[in-house]
């Protein structure tokens, strides 16, 4: 593919054709860029500034302590209660849902997938089939009947009300992802190892799973970008302070901390800069696995 | 070998995580979401349960507290915007960066950066940018000579939903064009340099060569474009408050949420919530269908 990219390079003339086209590259680019320029500077912004006379500019004093502010909210402020135990705690609880749930999802969509390409049985085509039915089922047709069923469990309020739901609605796209990996892995090996006094367990663990690296990198980036952003289950199965995931703890700063906004747009840079961070130096992968994600192959 | 993969239970073993996990929170849900609609219950106690067949999806047309059908011609408009406006739009970028133009790997990674922005902290940030106090929309509604609304771009019936659609339109645009941009990509280049030797510009050989080529991602980009409207959430709850200037820009999803989690009617929440399933699947076949059609 890189080779042919120069070749067209100079067929293409510049001219005023080219130009429009830059230039609406350009505007669309800093139209997406903004929001994260804009969050910024707020975020190191007096209310004066921001309400005011520096609406869109670079802040004219840098207010750090904008964030010690966020960082010491904490849970004994009665005012803030939403807040218990600061933006801190959110982070750990978002962070363990979705490591966990990163977890899950490949220990099953991986054995799964050992199943349908590999053990020999019928209807593993139809079987197939179903699990890709997770791909266009909405997340809606689960509320009801979690809230239910988790209530009489007395689940509600525990990491377990996000991580089971998150792990299933992602299962579909670790199947997918991992089939397409695992098919590549070539049988000879699994018919070595069994000469070698393998069992299929052993095959699995030993030969496969250390094969399927690519695979595991791609769902657990997916999965995690998901649980870290997900918020109709998070705001609504959670509503211990304790147990509250990063997008509802930014949420709930929304109205209850008007009073100072920089340090609200402090919270949601905090909130928001890690994933950038990450999207920075792993772009191309994270980018490959939305792509794998939804397309097959 | 054979002995050893065609083992039962082995098979059995293998399978059952996922099985568990997909059938008890995806595939039992939509029974009993589909069961509970047709009950009228008190709170959420089942054991209150009143059947009443089809009379909450009557109720939800006709007399409900929210208007189903504003909420569902919003849910369309928004799939046939996003279809018509954002997809083209993708496109256009996808076959832009993807025909090899200076610094297009960079362009291609800023245009996704706001897919990875939890819709949360995008609702917030654009709440802020309409806000008639100081938000910056203020000015460009200046610059372009319109007056501003009163209440500001999110509380004004006129705007609103103009408003709130706007941001939930723009975050997607990225994924629809790395998509796209991946099926250009995979074009092989000797297809493009034939038609370019032969005479075709660049314009006709995105239309005659890639465009076949990336049909079945369009088709992807279009189911995930239509459910995804008819589902969409996160954003639009984050920016609208409880007010009846809000219920203008109501989707299905922000009803079935009022009506459980506001007034405890699980059956009508459920009923919302059967309609939605049904809606999606109906239009994943629909599209589907439309795309066949065209392949032959």
């Amino acid at each position: 593919m890189a080779k042919s990219e120069s070749s067209f390079r100079s067929v293409r003339k510049f001219g005023p054709k080219e130009l429009a086209i830059y230039i609406g590259l350009v505007l669309w680019a800093v139209i997406n860029l903004f929001p994260v320029y804009w969050l910024f500077t707020f975020s190191l912004k007096s209310n004066d500034e921001i309400l005011g006379d520096n609406i869109a500019g670079l802040p004219r004093t840098w207010l750090w302590s904008n964030y010690s502010t966020v960082l010491a909210l904490g849970g004994k402020d009665s005012e803030l209660g939403f807040f218990n135990g600061g933006i801190i705690p959110g982070f750990v609880n978002s962070a363990f849902i979705a490591v966990v749930t990163v977890g899950l999802v490949l220990i099953a969509s991986m054995m799964a997938t050992f199943a349908l390409t590999r053990l020999l049985w019928k209807g593993k085509k139809r079987m197939n089939s179903f699990f890709m039915l997770g791909l266009t089922i909405p997340v809606h047709v689960a509320i009801v009947p979690l809230f239910i069923i988790l209530g009489n469990l007395h689940l509600k309020s525990t990491y377990i009300a996000l991580i089971v739901p998150y792990a299933a609605f992602s299962l579909a796209m670790g199947i997918l992802v991992c089939t397409g990996f695992m098919q590549d892995i070539p049988k000879e090996l699994d018919e070595a190892a069994c000469i070698d006094g393998c069992g299929a367990w052993g095959i699995f663990f030993r030969v496969i799973v250390p094969l399927m690296k690519p695979a595991v990198a791609t769902v657990a980036i997916y999965t995690l970008l998901q649980c870290w952003n997900e918020f109709m289950f998070a705001s609504i199965f959670i509503s211990d302070a304790r147990h509250k995931t990063i997008p509802v703890v930014a949420q709930a700063l929304n109205g209850a901390h008007d009073r100072d906004y920089g340090a609200t747009g402090a919270a949601l840079v905090l909130a928001t800069f890690p994933v950038l961070i990450f999207y920075i130096f792993f772009s191309k992968k994270i980018q490959d696995s939305f792509i794998a994600g939804a397309v097959k192959g | 070998m054979k002995k050893l993969y065609g083992n039962k239970l082995t098979i059995f073993l293998f399978l059952l995580p996922a099985l568990v996990l997909f059938i008890s929170i995806l595939i039992a849900p939509i029974f009993m979401s589909g069961y509970v609609s047709l009950f009228k219950l008190q709170g959420m106690n089942l054991s209150t349960r009143e059947f009443v067949g089809f009379d909450n999806y009557r109720k939800l047309f006709n007399g409900g507290t929210y208007d189903i059908k504003v909420a569902l011609k919003n849910a369309f408009l928004l799939a046939g915007l996003s279809v018509f406006i954002q997809l083209p739009l993708s496109l256009a970028l996808a076959l832009a960066l993807g025909s090899g133009r200076k610094g297009e790997r960079w362009f291609l990674s800023i245009n996704f950066m706001p897919v990875l922005i939890s819709a949360v902290i995008i609702g917030m940030l654009w709440s802020k940018l309409c806000n008639p106090s100081y938000g910056v929309m203020n000015y460009i509604l200046d610059l372009l000579h319109i007056e501003r609304p009163a209440g500001g771009l999110l509380a004004n019936k006129n705007t609103i939903l103009g408003a709130v659609f706007t941001p939930v339109l723009w975050q997607y645009v990225g994924y629809h064009m790395l998509l796209m941009y991946a099926g250009v990509k995979s074009v092989p280049p000797e297809y493009r340099e034939a038609a370019m030797i032969d005479g075709a510009s660049e314009a006709q050989v995105n239309r005659h060569i890639v465009l076949p080529f990336i049909k079945p991602i369009i088709k992807i980009s279009v189911i995930f474009a239509v459910t995804g409207s008819l589902k969409s959430y996160d954003l639009i709850a984050v920016m609208i408050g409880d007010t009846g200037v809000y219920e203008k820009a109501y989707v299905p999803s922000i009803s079935m949420q009022r009506y459980l989690f506001k007034f405890n009617q699980f059956g009508l929440g459920s009923a919302v919530a059967t309609m939605l399933i049904v809606l999606c699947f109906i239009f994943a076949l629909i599209i589907g269908f439309v795309f066949r059609e065209k392949e032959d």
